[in-house]
């Protein structure tokens, strides 16, 4: 069940079937620091596309700066010029309650207002608290209250099912 | 008027050279007796001095009871509860008052005040020139003639170095003493903190010790030159204490105190931007502390006094230089004093002169000293006792003093004025 | 003491007034946050909504437009609201007291106050006397402390010279009303520089200038040997005319930085001013304008600093963690 290239394969037939039946025109990829970019990467690599992978850091965007303050190693977000009346597929690693999401097209349209945003996750948790839901994804799961996923890479990349405290979004 | 026995205390008398057990009596407002008991002495009242010393009432040099003109920070009732509750019989006032002491109606009317106030024995400090500004000289004689005891500068540095010999020369014309305190105003520089490292490191204006030094200097000259009595009032460094023993030495007619607190506190100790410890002139160096203790120890700063100055909180709230100079000391006198006999830097003889034989001689007060005719100005205090600085225990309207919150030890449980108990600590 | 003021219960940063008293690693956290705000001003979004809903006052009893603009724009960028307040010294002698300032405004709801006062301490006096949840970052007060100024001083210093154990710096002109070298100061010596040298006439040196960590040199030729920073400080006016120096000329004679002068130190030197400049007083412009200068990368870091700081200092009180 978390197999990597499972996954992948599975995250990379998705996103091809969306490009078509979205009608996605030269789509700019975007990955969510950290795990997200490690996924982008390959996704970015098996849809053969050739503008540079946008990597977006949302730690000023976050929802949560009066439980937790400021995140003191920030690298920028590096996204190219124009999201003006781009078509963009967001690539996150694992979808868990939203709010990351939210801090990410936050960020987006803060450069611009893009034409649309799909949103391609490798895995897709319970414990949504925001409306918003992934257009594809690797994989679906449900854990318990205990359990966490980790990602670890960026070579090679791993998935590893913890037992911790309950998961932070 | 009551015929008082006080028993079993440790009598202390260094005018007399008294230290041992026994009853002191009084009668009639004065001391009948020392050390042991008329016959037939029957007494209205007894005092069980059990355990603590019997010393002659604390005579203090330099004080301020903000009346007339600040009656905000405090008033000659609440200032001479605070005194007579730290065992002060005899205070002198300094002129910079509002008005100034330099006509003979303020100083009537600090008479007035002080008889209101049930406390009789206030000196008012004649201001040397007219409002204190260092131009004209003031009344002297009529000043004299109203009660003043001596004449004096207050805090105000005096520019022009004729206009003091002037002054000078008329004090000692009318045998007044001068209580100079020294400070050169252009040296001084407005500062708030000692020059040295503290005031380095927070950048608050400073002044330096020869500020002080220099115009001690001065005036030394001056009192050579003018033949006129002058006692240095809040000696704070070294130098000075090197200066004025030279003089003593040399044979002129001089003396001088020391604050209690410069005795304890040096730059060192002041909590960063904490106005309680914003005084005039300012905490110095411990070389500095080390000097003037043994000034005292070896005479040549004869006195200790209180520097007693109470404000009100706004006085102390706001930015460390902006804030005013001074600490409420009066209540805090006997437990520092005691402080320095522990820490052997006087004895306990010594430090009981210094608050009462020597003071009283510079002023040329029969008083300071229990002998039998003399009036009953006396000092019980327990010096084991230990008490906390705060709004229970403190009497002056000013709580503004760095030992606020701390617990000290020594503490005054009866005053007697004039042979009238002005002070009681009712122990629970 | 003063960090006890400064940081809450958890040892995070609550107001900003001095460099004394905070570790290497919180003056590390806050170059290193400092860092990726810098990234952000040259991205198209200049614009974050960290502190968005939050109310900063500029409370400047001292005026300065140049501070103030950067502090405001500091804050702007965070998306906070920022109210600019130029209070004269001679309104609050007439009638308000600094505290009770700071009573009205606290009594509008917001939540942190930028300080530029003209008396050492007053930054530490607000801090102490203002409501829990309010933060006070010190813009300078009197002569004791301009700590974001120092910040974003070392701030330059490390983008460039990356080591400070290495560094031996020199710090010239008017250290005795300088609030903005006593930071530095601090600075370097928390941070771990080599050596913090002092060269300035006698007349602008403070008593016991060595006891805050530096060595003393009265002579440029002589104390600007094996130098890695020059920090040149501002000389003001008013200097001239309160007997402290004889005159602008005499000054730039033996301690302005010419280009000769700047050659005895080592060849890699950077020289730093914190603003503004004296050309031909302290420094002449062949300098101020020359390759080694990295004056004007000092102007564009103090944003980035200054948001990092007023980040850092709007941080929760412990809590939901």
């Amino acid at each position: 069940m978390l197999e990597i290239d499972t996954l992948l394969n599975n995250l990379e037939t998705g996103l091809k079937q969306l490009v078509i039946n979205r009608k996605l025109l030269n789509p700019l990829m975007i990955g969510i620091r950290t795990g997200g970019v490690w996924v982008a990467e390959h996704m970015h690599q098996r849809l053969a596309i050739n503008e540079p992978l946008g990597l977006l850091d949302i730690s000023f965007y976050r929802d949560d700066f009066s439980q937790i303050g400021v995140h003191p190693h920030v690298k920028p977000s590096s996204v190219p010029a124009h999201i003006e009346g781009r078509d963009i597929i967001l690539i996150d690693d694992v979808f868990h309650t939203g709010r990351t999401v939210r801090a990410a097209l936050n960020e987006i349209f803060d450069y611009g207002r893009p034409n649309q945003v799909i949103l391609a996750v490798l895995i897709e948790r319970d414990g949504k608290q925001i409306p918003i839901a992934p257009d594809c994804a690797g994989t679906r799961m449900v854990l318990t209250a205990d359990q966490r996923i980790k990602l670890t890479g960026p070579t090679p990349l791993a998935i590893h099912l913890e037992n911790s405290a309950p998961d932070k979004p | 008027m009551n015929k008082i026995r006080i028993q079993h205390g440790r009598i202390i008398d260094p005018a007399n050279e008294i230290d041992r057990i026994g009853p002191v009596c009084i009668a009639g407002g004065r001391i009948i007796s020392v050390g042991n008991e008329p016959d037939s002495f029957t007494a209205d009242i007894v005092i069980d001095a059990g355990k603590q010393i019997v010393c002659p009432g604390f005579i203090d040099l330099s004080t301020r009871l903000r009346e007339p003109g600040q009656t905000r920070k405090a008033t000659f009732k609440s200032e001479t509860l605070s005194a007579a509750s730290a065992g002060v019989t005899t205070m002198c006032l300094h002129p910079d008052t509002n008005p100034v002491i330099d006509t003979a109606a303020v100083a009537e009317l600090i008479k007035e005040l002080a008889d209101k106030a049930d406390y009789p024995q206030i000196y008012p400090i004649a201001a040397l020139t007219q409002k204190l500004e260092g131009n004209e000289l003031s009344a002297m004689l009529s000043l004299k003639q109203a009660g003043c005891i001596a004449v004096g500068n207050a805090n105000r540095p005096i520019k022009n170095l004729l206009i003091l010999r002037r002054a000078m020369e008329y004090a000692a014309s009318h045998d007044l003493l001068l209580m100079f305190r020294p400070n050169d105003y252009w040296l001084g520089n407005n500062g708030c903190a000692h020059e040295g490292a503290f005031a380095t490191r927070y950048g608050l204006p400073s002044t330096p010790d020869a500020a002080e030094t220099i115009a001690l200097d001065q005036c030394l000259e001056l009192a050579e030159l003018t033949r006129c009595r002058v006692h240095f009032g809040q000696i704070s460094c070294k130098r000075s204490v090197i200066k004025i023993h030279q003089a003593i030495k040399y044979g002129l007619d001089v003396s001088a105190d020391v604050a209690i607190h410069q005795l304890h506190l040096t730059e060192n100790d002041m909590t960063p931007f904490d106005s309680a410890y914003h005084v005039l002139p300012p905490l110095r160096t411990e070389s500095d502390k080390q000097y003037l203790r043994q000034g005292l120890a070896g005479g040549t700063l004869s006195c200790i006094c209180s520097d007693h100055q109470p404000h009100d909180i706004d006085a102390k709230l706001g930015a460390f230089p902006e804030t005013e100079p001074g600490v409420s000391s009066l209540e805090t006198l006997l437990p520092l004093m005691l402080r320095l006999v522990t820490k052997h830097a006087i004895t306990l003889e010594q430090g009981i002169a210094a608050l009462s034989q020597n003071p009283a001689r510079i002023l040329r007060l029969n008083s300071g000293a229990l002998t039998p005719g003399l009036s009953a100005d006396i000092c019980i205090f327990d010096a084991e006792l230990e008490w906390q600085v705060n709004a229970d225990n403190w009497k002056s309207l000013g709580s503004n003093t760095p030992f606020w919150g701390q617990t000290l030890k020594g503490r005054v449980t009866h005053t007697l004025q004039a042979g009238r108990i002005i002070h009681s600590l009712n122990t629970i | 003491m003063i960090d006890n003021v400064q940081l809450n219960a958890e040892g995070k940063l609550k107001h900003f007034i001095t460099i004394e008293g905070l570790s290497n690693a919180l003056l590390t956290e806050i170059l290193d946050t400092a860092e990726s705000f810098v990234g952000m001003t040259d991205q198209q979004i200049k614009k974050v909504p960290l502190l968005r809903g939050k109310t900063i006052v500029n409370l400047f009893f001292e005026n300065s437009t140049r501070t103030r603009t950067t502090f405001e724009l500091a804050a702007k960028r965070l998306s906070a609201d920022v109210l600019s307040m130029s209070i004269s010294t001679s309104s609050t002698s007439k009638g308000e007291s600094l505290l009770d300032t700071i009573r009205n405004l606290e009594a509008m709801f917001v939540d942190m106050f930028v300080v530029r006062h003209g008396i050492s301490g007053a930054a530490h006096f607000i801090a102490q006397h203002t409501a829990p949840h309010i933060s006070v970052i010190n813009a300078g007060d009197g002569q004791h402390a301009h700590p974001t100024q120092a910040m974003l001083d070392m701030f330059t210093i490390r983008q460039i010279k990356k080591d400070f154990t290495q560094l031996r710096v020199a710090i010239i002109g008017d250290i005795l009303h300088s609030r903005v070298a006593r930071s530095q100061i601090q600075a370097l010596n928390i941070l771990g520089a080599a050596e913090v040298r002092v060269i300035a006439p006698l007349t602008l040196l403070p008593a016991h200038v060595e006891t805050l960590g530096v060595s003393v040199s009265h002579n440029l030729t002589e104390g600007l040997k094996d130098i890695d920073v020059i920090i040149m400080l501002r000389l003001q006016k008013e200097r001239m005319t309160s007997a402290l120096l004889p005159s602008e000329s005499e000054y730039f004679k033996c301690f302005g930085l010419t280009e000769s002068k700047l050659k005895i130190a080592k060849p890699d030197a950077i020289v730093m001013h914190p603003g503004p400049i004296n050309r031909g007083v302290e420094i002449e412009s062949k300098v101020a304008d020359g390759p080694q200068s990295v004056i004007l990368k000092q102007v564009s870091n103090g944003i980035a600093v200054r948001m990092a700081i007023m980040s850092m200092a709007m941080q929760p009180l412990g809590g939901l963690q």
